[in-house]
Parts: C-alpha cells; sequence; structure tokens
C-alpha cells in the first residue's frame, strides 16, 4: 500500500499552541525535530533505552523515539528549549549544570534536565538513593554521572528551600 | 520512521472491538514499549496496528463493593506505583510496577501489554500470579472471566481470542485483606534490565501470627510462562514460622520450577537464584506481617 496515512493533531509545544499534519509512521522524535526544529530532542538508541530523546509529556518525562507522533493530539509537551527564560537566561537547574561540570559533549543534557525538571516541578523531597532511580533512564557516556547528580541534588533541594 | 502501514484509533471499548472485527490481522497496540521495538527491529514488517491508548476508561484503579481491586489494563506502571487503593492494599503491586525498566518506561509501559505479551519475565505478571489475578476479556459475544494463570498459552502467547480486548485486571478481596506480598527482581542491573528470575510471595499468617495461613509463591522467568508453586502452597499451609520452614519453603519451591539456560544465565543459576529469593521474599512478607521468624 503506498498511500500514506496522515492525521492532523493540535497540541502545545513549550507553551505555544500548534497544528500539524501528522505521518502515523513518525515517532514523536521525529516530528519535534523534522517538523518544529527541536534539535535539542537528541535521536539516540530509538529504542527506548539511552533517554536522549526524553521531553516532558504533560508535565512526565516520556521516551520521544517510542511514542507515536499522533499521540501527541491534546498533549502538552515540552522541550529543554522552553526551559529557558523569555531573555534567554538559565533557568536554576540549567545553571546547576554548568555550575557543576555536569556537561561535557552534552548529547545526554537536554533529556536529563527535562527528567530532572520534572522532579523539581513534583517538588517532593527524595533521598540520594531516589534520586539515582529517577534518573536511572539516562545514559552518559561522558562525566560518569557524579556531577549530573550533584547539579540535580543541588536545584532540587534550593527548589525546596533547604540550604545546600 | 516506523514501518506501519496502518493505524487506527480507538477511543471507547466498543470501538476497538469494531476495528478488531474490520481489521482481523491488525496488532494492538497499548503503551507501545514493546511493540514499537519489535517493528524497530524488523519482526512486524508492514504493520497493521489498533491502537488502544486513548480508551480512558481503561485507565485507573477502582475498589468494588465487595473488596474486589479493579485495575483498568491501560493503568501505566507509574500510575501503579502512585495509587492509594494499591499502595494500601498492594504494596507488593505498586512494587513490582516499579521495578519495570526507567521511569520513561514506567510512564508509558501498561499493566495490561505486560501481561498481553505472555513475556514470562514481565515484572508485574508473577505478583498477579501470586495475587490469584482474574482477567476480564471482552469480546463480540460477552464478557469472559480467566484465572491468569490460564491466560498464558505459551513463550509470548496469551489467550487473547481474535475480537477480544483485555477490559479488567481483577484482584479478590482475599488476596489483599490481611495479606502481606513480597517481590524480588534478580538482573544484572537495577535499572533498564530484564529479570533474571522474579520472585512474588503472599502471606496471610494465622490468627495467632505464629503459623501459615494461605501462602501464595509465583515465579517469573523459572519457566516458558510465570509459574505458581500449588505444591509447595498446599504443602507449607499451616506451618509454623521460623527458619526451618523458611528454609523448606524454599527449597520445596525450586523443585517445582523449570528454568532454562540461556545468555542470561544458566538454569543452576536460575534455581540457586530462585531458592534465595523465595527464602528472602517469604523472610519480608512475615517481617511486614508483624511477625518473627
Ligand atoms: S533515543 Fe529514545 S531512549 Fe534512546
Ligand atoms: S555529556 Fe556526553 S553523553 Fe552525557
Amino acid at each position: 500500500m503506498n498511500d500514506r496515512q496522515f492525521k492532523h493533531i493540535r497540541c502545545t509545544i513549550n507553551s505555544r499552541a500548534v497544528d500539524a499534519m501528522v505521518d502515523v509512521r513518525a515517532s514523536l522524535t521525529e516530528l519535534l525535530r523534522g517538523e518544529f526544529a527541536l534539535t535539542s530532542v537528541k535521536h539516540g538508541c530509538d529504542v527506548g533505552e539511552c533517554g536522549a530523546c526524553t521531553v516532558l509529556i504533560d508535565g512526565e518525562p516520556f521516551n520521544s523515539c517510542i511514542y507515536l507522533a499522533v499521540w501527541a493530539d491534546g498533549k502538552d509537551i515540552t522541550t529543554v528549549d522552553g526551559l529557558a527564560e523569555p531573555d534567554g537566561s538559565l533557568s536554576p537547574l540549567q545553571q546547576a549544570f554548568v555550575d557543576e561540570g555536569a556537561i561535557q559533549c552534552g548529547f545526554c543534557t537536554p533529556g536529563l534536565i527535562l527528567t530532572a525538571q520534572s522532579l523539581i516541578n513534583r517538588g517532593e523531597p527524595l533521598s540520594d538513593e531516589e534520586l539515582r532511580r529517577e534518573l536511572a533512564g539516562h545514559l552518559c557516556r561522558c562525566t560518569g554521572y557524579e556531577n549530573i547528580f550533584k547539579a540535580v541534588r543541588r536545584a532540587l533541594d534550593e527548589s525546596l528551600g533547604k540550604k545546600g | 520512521m516506523y514501518d506501519i502501514r496502518a493505524l487506527y484509533e480507538a477511543q471507547t471499548v466498543e470501538e476497538a472491538l469494531a476495528l478488531r472485527r474490520e481489521h482481523p490481522g491488525a496488532r494492538l497496540i497499548a503503551g507501545g514499549s514493546d511493540l514499537l521495538i519489535k517493528i524497530r527491529d524488523g519482526k512486524l514488517p508492514d504493520a497493521e496496528l489498533i491502537s488502544i491508548r486513548g480508551i480512558d476508561s481503561l485507565r485507573g484503579v477502582s475498589l468494588e463493593a465487595d473488596g474486589t481491586v479493579r485495575i483498568g489494563p491501560l493503568t501505566s506502571f507509574t500510575e501503579l506505583t502512585r495509587d492509594g487503593i494499591i499502595k494500601e492494599r498492594l504494596r507488593v503491586l505498586a512494587d513490582a510496577a516499579g521495578e519495570v525498566g526507567s521511569p520513561q518506561i514506567r510512564n508509558i509501559g501498561t499493566v495490561g501489554g505486560n501481561i498481553c505479551n505472555g513475556a514470562t519475565s514481565a515484572d508485574t505478571a508473577s505478583t498477579l500470579f501470586a495475587l490469584d489475578a482474574k482477567l476480564e476479556l471482552r469480546g463480540g459475544s460477552g464478557t469472559r472471566l480467566l484465572d491468569i494463570a490460564g491466560f498464558y498459552l505459551g513463550a509470548g502467547r496469551t489467550d487473547v481470542r481474535e475480537n477480544e480486548l483485555l477490559t479488567g485486571i481483577l484482584i479478590g478481596r482475599e488476596s489483599w485483606e490481611r495479606c502481606h506480598g513480597c517481590y524480588i527482581k534478580y538482573s544484572m542491573r537495577s535499572a533498564l534490565d530484564i529479570a533474571v528470575l522474579g520472585c512474588s510471595v503472599n502471606l496471610r499468617l494465622s490468627a495467632d501470627g505464629a503459623h501459615i495461613d494461605r501462602l501464595r509463591l509465583a515465579f517469573g522467568v523459572a519457566g516458558p510462562v510465570p509459574s505458581r508453586c500449588p505444591q509447595t502452597e498446599l504443602a507449607f499451609a499451616g506451618a509454623p514460622l521460623g527458619e526451618d520452614t523458611a528454609r523448606q519453603l524454599a527449597r520445596s519451591a525450586v523443585s517445582e520450577l523449570s528454568p532454562r539456560d540461556s545468555w542470561r544465565a544458566s538454569r543452576a543459576f536460575r534455581l540457586h537464584v530462585a531458592e534465595e529469593s523465595a527464602y528472602l521474599a517469604f523472610c519480608e512478607c512475615v517481617r511486614r506481617a508483624g511477625g518473627a521468624i
């Protein structure tokens, strides 16, 4: 069968209402990168293992590579592009990644920041072990994870109003 | 792009059943965390899919008048781990759901999909065996209720008939009232890994708190499908709590298992892990029940 099947969807991407004609074969990664030029959403393993393609859907982290683009209909999607302030200054979490040296090549960074942001938004205190579990869906080939952990720990604690 | 020929989306159970009649060759897709990866792998060329993700009536957990806990098959693992009814009555199931994959996978994956795939390694499956879960399947000619044990036909094969849809996972009051469960997953990595072996125990103590009253022992990856240990369960009903009982019960349980050698682990290793897991899980159940080994 050569007739491709498309569906018209409406969703919100980084607080902006958008619509698109979506190929039913497309993943959400392909939609965000191809149609909306959001190349912060990385094409990694493509099978849900590495977390590089993570986006927030209605506030929760999902691997966009194993999420059909048509399922985005009616959803609220956030990529890392939606976190910085309107004037371009970094969010506290992003700044913590910079300050703690949590970024080397940067390939894992957008996904990790989004998962971490979802934890901050949830506003629940997490033990170190719980926090590591929450970040376990991301692979980083560069940093050895410790600085990433420190950055998220700091940003989460600060947002919960603790010192240090 | 996924190699998908056609995708049909259902918003209601009736629509899904109608789509199944119209497209007999189509596969159901819920979360997609298994199916999409198979498609990516080239295992389902030119796939025709019926997406049931949009059927909101099949999502969420409720408590029925007779104390049965009803779980909608589209409930995600994350939702299971956070649900108040589950946390209060079936903590073991919340724990098992929390062992799946990673947070992102737990958001997309559904408990119904976990079962319908028929994988022996599915983290929630062995616990649902230990909880004597019943499955509600709706088809063109009505609804049938099936014991989860009868649902598994063989490795990767389950008894979802053509024109049928899993519409509920039911756990009776006798499986949670005064019961305490524990699930142990043994895997090489603590995240994003498939179980080498899974063991789920559900225990109710006698009124005096010193004997086993009701025991359920279930395993995943100890055979082609998840399985129970009916002889051990029967033999140890009434047994006094203690180190000897715990050890003997674990030894007896593994005599009812038949794991295989695979690249992930040998049969001998799986049997060893199964015995230790059964022992540890049983002791933990006793502890949670307020008893002493
Ligand atoms: S690219 Fe999606 S998880 Fe790796
Ligand atoms: S910084 Fe390179 S993969 Fe994480």
